[in-house]
């Protein structure tokens, strides 16, 4: 290499210190160079460290953690040695940073395009005019549409795609040499996703502008980024082109990561099933939605005339975008979003549409997971007593009872007995969603209707969870409505999958052969922008722009 | 490992597991101070509360009256002395009462929602609308003063800001899927309450509580200027900086003293409800 790299890092280490004084070590000694124009991208599973490196190439740590040790140097700025005001200066001009949540990161009561020129107004960079003008010009590269307005509007009127576009627009304002991405297409849809990776893609490569990309998605960052560093404990544990580590991992980790990719071929029912045993639930012409009710309807209606039936022992995926009413399909087969037309029979058996209306019995035989672990557990809470409230309440459990049932629980989420004393901010996404899980579990439930809670995840946890969930099904018996938008998790645990758009089924097709038997123009859709692990697949994808113009005006 | 062994463990915050910093521990020993000051006055003070013992008025800082007499000529840390027992006490019990239920039902009002959180809302807003002071003078004047009355009054007059105050903070908690999931249990609203919300909101509820203690302090000794509050020859700390403002002029430490005692607890409280112990949670297991 005859090209002087643009970042340097040399044994960088990072550190914190606990609250009992404890000092611990977040990142151990990292290395890497990024060449100009290059994209790399840092991949590792929550809490590798991944968000730290890439936010101290701005010079800045978390609150409570300070860059202890190493170098850190960008274009010819030493990052390190720099006070917080040089640093300051630097934001925005030569680094700049697009966060996860662009829904976050705007404020609410300014428009778009005075925030989106916040950066060279602060730095004195351009004059106003001028900077609306560049601005118009990222918003035409980035393929907004109406580039010429969409700056008047207010963060709240645009789409979650289209705001993560704008946010990439606001770091690119003031010509940074390096931008950071961090995880931007996580929370977005397949469909979107497409979108958006596009647009950053293409300006990024005509800029001639390095990027770091912080995933956890391989898939996602194999359109992208031309080299890989895998983390893990704040540790580099293997760095490569994109090809190449795809093509032949080298680190344990690596494979593993990979290894969650491998699509499942066939997904076989966990066990036999008496054949004159009825649908463990059936549910008939259901119509449900949020607001003010008049004459016995709701204002905002979501759900219209959903019907299906699941066997015991088998699986349902529903899968469709966000706003397609899957998590209120879900709240209203629990009751929790009264349904106000059809009818749910559990084992034959007619339910109340109500949540106060059923009895105890009727609660307990099904329960519900929620998507994000964080806010389903609450924090004042010690495990043991999230996991022993069902137990008391359902089973009347208490004491020693109630405390060695706790252990077993924790045993059968694959989680060590000591941690029953812990609060749920102590645990990892992933022992989070496990103890999510297992409270479910405590109450000796037929049917766990699961509503996104591997999308949290990373891939790795995630394959983690399906297995564990495969492993309860059969010893337990259990039946799962599994709800998600990736369609790769659905097909690893479902037989039958159900596809919804603006609160209706549109299709229902065998798990297996979804590809080939989809006939409804959004469910092909929906499957072909689903990322695939191959360097070339973004580029080569087609898809029917009068298709995806129809089913995304949203 | 022998001398471990033979280092006496006392109970201090850190060897019970909680750390608690030193801005919290003063806090407290001073909120400490005063409460036994409050039990053991009578036992303290070098002269009887309403015994004129000087015949010069405004008097200074001596040996004989450390701090001073006030406009009458009574020693001033004896009322100081007799008067934390009102002050503490009176607002110590109203804030109590008064946060307690205005808690209560809020947490209540964002459970239950609808026709109740609407009644209730309306209602605790027309009542704070009445002017807290003249409320105060309208109900002693038609009931009478005394100890009690003092006490619910000012309870009620706080009791609609605590009920706001709770609601708005319980309505956010009460939309996380953790109090859903409790309710798809099938949980009481009473669970609800106390095992899922409380917990949640309590950090704020008690940073309010140590604001409303200080406002209660304040208007118990406007009701005690108008002659409505603590019945004299006793008085309350308050009472005690209004009768003599006027020493202000003659540089007199008796308005200067009553007015450190108010200060010393108000702020104390906040500082204390500000840096409660917080149980420490880095375990390397």
């Amino acid at each position: 290499m005859t090209d002087i790299p643009l970042v340097s890092v040399r044994d960088l280490t990072i550190g914190a210190t606990t609250d009992a004084g404890r000092r611990v070590q977040i990142i151990r000694g990292v290395s890497f160079d990024i060449a100009p124009g290059e994209i790399v991208a840092l991949i590792g599973e929550s809490g590798s460290g991944k968000t730290t490196i890439a936010l101290s190439l701005m010079g800045h740590t978390r609150t409570g953690c300070e860059i202890t040790g190493g170098h850190i140097r960008v274009g010819t700025s030493d990052i390190t040695a720099m006070n917080e005001k040089a640093r300051a200066n630097l934001r925005g001009t030569a680094v700049s940073y697009v966060p996860q949540s662009a829904a976050a990161a705007f404020n609410p009561s300014q428009r778009l395009m005075q925030q989106v020129i916040e950066i060279s107004a602060i730095h004195k960079l351009m004059s106003r005019s001028e900077a609306e003008k560049k601005a118009v010009g990222l918003f035409r590269a980035l393929a907004l549409p109406d580039p010429e307005n969409i700056g008047n509007r207010y963060p709240h009127q645009v789409s979650g795609g289209q705001l993560q576009r704008l946010s990439a627009a606001m770091a690119l304002i003031g010509d940074p040499q390096l931008v950071i991405f961090d995880e931007p297409t996580t929370a977005l849809d397949v469909t979107t996703q497409i979108e958006v990776l596009r647009a950053f893609k293409s300006v990024m490569a005509k800029g001639g502008i390095s990027g770091v990309y912080v995933s956890h998605d391989l898939a996602v960052v194999a359109q992208i980024a031309d080299r890989l560093i895998v983390l893990k404990n704040g540790e580099i544990q293997e760095e490569g082109a994109t090809q190449q580590i795809l093509d032949a991992p080298a680190h344990p980790y690596t494979k593993e990561l990979l290894a969650a990719f491998k699509p499942v071929t066939q997904v076989h029912a966990a066990f036999e099933r008496d054949p004159k045993e009825q649908p463990v639930i059936e549910v008939d012409g259901l119509f449900a939605g949020y607001g003010l009710v008049m004459n016995g309807e709701p204002q905002i209606k979501i759900l219209k005339n959903v019907s299906f039936k699941l066997e015991r022992g088998r699986n349902l995926g529903v899968i469709g975008e966000s706003g397609s009413g899957k998590s209120t399909l879900a709240r209203a087969i629990a009751g929790i979003v009264p349904a106000y037309g059809g009818h749910i029979l559990f084992d034959g058996k007619k339910q109340q549409l109500a949540l106060a209306d059923r009895s105890k019995e009727d609660l307990r035989i099904m329960q519900i997971v929620f998507q994000l672990a964080d806010t389903a557990l609450n924090p004042a809470h010690s495990i043991e007593r999230i996991l022993g409230r069902p137990l008391t309440f359902y089973h009347g459990m208490t004491g020693r009872a109630r405390e060695a049932r706790v252990i077993e629980l924790l045993d059968m989420v694959r989680l060590p007995a000591a941690l029953r004393h812990r609060l749920p901010g102590e645990l990892s996404g992933g022992q989070k969603q496990r103890i999510n899980l297992a409270r479910a579990l405590a109450a000796e439930p037929e049917l766990i209707l699961c509503d996104e809670i591997t999308s949290a995840l990373d891939s790795v946890v995630a394959a983690a969870i399906l297995d564990l969930l495969k492993e309860l099904q059969r010893e337990l018996r259990l039946s799962y409505i599994f709800i998600s938008h990736d369609l790769s998790t659905v097909q690893a645990i479902c037989q039958d999958v159900l596809v919804m758009y603006k609160g209706e089924v549109v299709e229902a097709l065998p798990a297996a052969r979804m590809a080939s038997d989809a006939r409804h123009p959004y469910s092909r859709l929906l499957i072909s922008s689903v990322p695939q692990l191959d360097t070339g697949w973004l580029s080569g994808l087609e898809q029917d722009p009068e298709l995806l113009a129809a089913f995304s005006n949203r | 490992m022998t001398e471990k062994m033979l280092t006496l463990r006392l109970p201090t915050p850190r060897n019970l597991g909680y750390s608690f910093n030193w801005i919290g521990r003063i806090g407290l020993t001073i909120i400490v101070l005063w409460a036994l000051v409050a039990i053991f006055a009578p036992w303290l003070t070098p002269y009887p509360i309403g015994e004129i013992v000087d015949w010069d008025y405004f008097g200074p800082m001596s040996h004989q009256f450390w701090l001073g007499t006030d406009y009458l000529g009574r020693d001033m840390l004896s009322r100081i002395l007799m008067s934390a027992r009102y002050t503490v006490g009176i607002s110590l019990a109203s804030v109590t009462l008064a946060c307690t239920t205005g808690v209560i039902f809020g947490m209540a009002a964002a459970v239950i929602g609808g026709w109740f959180d609407i009644l209730l809302s309306r209602m605790l807003d027309a009542f704070n609308g009445i002017p807290s002071l003249l409320f105060g003078l309208v109900v002693v004047a038609a009931v009478g003063s005394s100890i009690p009355v003092l006490i619910l009054t000012l309870a009620a007059i706080y009791l609609p800001g605590a009920y706001r105050f709770a609601r708005a903070l319980a309505v956010n908690v009460n939309t996380m899927d953790f109090v859903t999931v409790a309710r798809a249990r099938g949980e009481r609203t009473s669970y609800l309450i106390l095992h899922e919300i409380f917990p949640n909101i309590i950090g704020p509820v008690l940073a309010d509580l140590g604001l409303r203690f200080v406002f209660i302090v304040l208007v118990l000794s406007g009701l005690s200027f108008l002659g409505l509050g603590v019945q004299p020859p006793n008085a309350d700390w308050g009472a005690l900086v209004r009768e003599n403002i006027e020493g202000l002029s003659l540089s007199s430490p008796a308005v200067v003293f009553p007015s450190i005692a108010i200060a010393s607890l108000t702020i104390s409280v906040n500082m204390f409800i500000d840096n409660l112990p917080i149980k420490i949670r880095d375990r390397s297991e």
